[in-house]
């Protein structure tokens, strides 16, 4: 491989991790706005029950 | 998909430059990630607009998300860029390229929105004023994109021209899917974030309520 197929790549794998991370970062978002949906649901169901 | 699709005809589709040899791969990430930076800053300057002109609600969050979107591009562009520049000048960075200094100068502004953005409490004034900031920036866009073409001594090449793109219609054909891939992606992680910022704002007045 030469230097300019190294960098070539490093570019392209940059992206790919940047959106990779982004991703993660997103998921990590949804499964905390999972537990605050579950929350909230125990919350109203505590208020109708009470 | 289509961001696979526009890697491999990048990678193994399209022929090698003649001039720049394996390096030139780069334009086609590179270019489609600029030009999608421009777009996310342009929908984000567009949206600012709206909230001051017709006080459309929610076009300040969308604003909001559209910038913050930009910035990621705005950031892999730089990054992109100097991997480029280090290949075909042997330097990362060249403070004397008008388009570089001006594309950095245009990053910075918009990641200042932030610290604007984040030292105002929430509300219309913190609206009003991010909106008025993002349409200022949106005029370094145009300066920006054709600092290339006024600059007198310029080492950045230039592939459009008024007489057309300079290239190969492989090379086009695989720049078009390349940029299609870049707005597509973008307007994927628009959708996502903001659909993100959206639950968790009515999540907040919910919980206001419940409390």
């Amino acid at each position: 491989m030469t230097t300019s197929e190294k960098y070539v790549t490093a570019a392209y794998l940059v992206v790919f991790a940047a959106v990779l991370v982004y991703v993660l970062i997103i998921a990590t978002k949804l499964a905390r706005l999972q537990r605050d949906v579950a929350e909230l649901a125990r919350l109203v169901k505590e208020r109708l029950d009470g | 998909m289509l961001v696979c699709a526009a890697f491999a005809l990048a990678f193994f589709y399209v022929p090698t430059d003649a001039d720049q040899g394996f390096s030139q791969r780069i334009f086609y990430l590179h270019v489609p990630v600029a030009l999608t930076a421009y777009a996310c800053f342009g929908w984000g300057a567009w949206k600012a607009l709206l909230h001051l002109w017709k006080r459309r609600e929610g076009a300040d969050l969308e604003s909001y998300v559209a910038i913050h979107i930009g910035v990621i591009f705005g950031i892999l562009t730089l990054a992109t860029g100097s991997i480029w520049a280090r290949i075909s000048w042997g330097k990362w960075w060249v403070w004397s390229e008008k388009q570089l200094v001006l594309f950095l100068v245009l990053f910075l502004f918009y990641s200042a929105y932030f610290m604007l953005r984040f030292s105002i409490e929430p509300g219309p004034q913190r609206a009003n004023l991010c909106a008025v900031y993002a349409l200022f920036g949106v005029v370094l866009i145009p300066v920006s994109f054709l600092a290339i073409r006024l600059a007198q001594n310029f080492i950045h090449p230039v592939v459009f021209t008024r007489d057309g793109p300079q290239m190969a219609a492989s090379q086009f054909a695989t720049f078009c899917v390349c940029l299609a891939a870049m707005l597509a992606l973008a307007a994927t992680l628009y959708m996502v974030e903001l659909t993100g910022k959206r639950l968790d704002e009515q999540l907040r007045e919910l919980r206001e309520l419940l409390a």
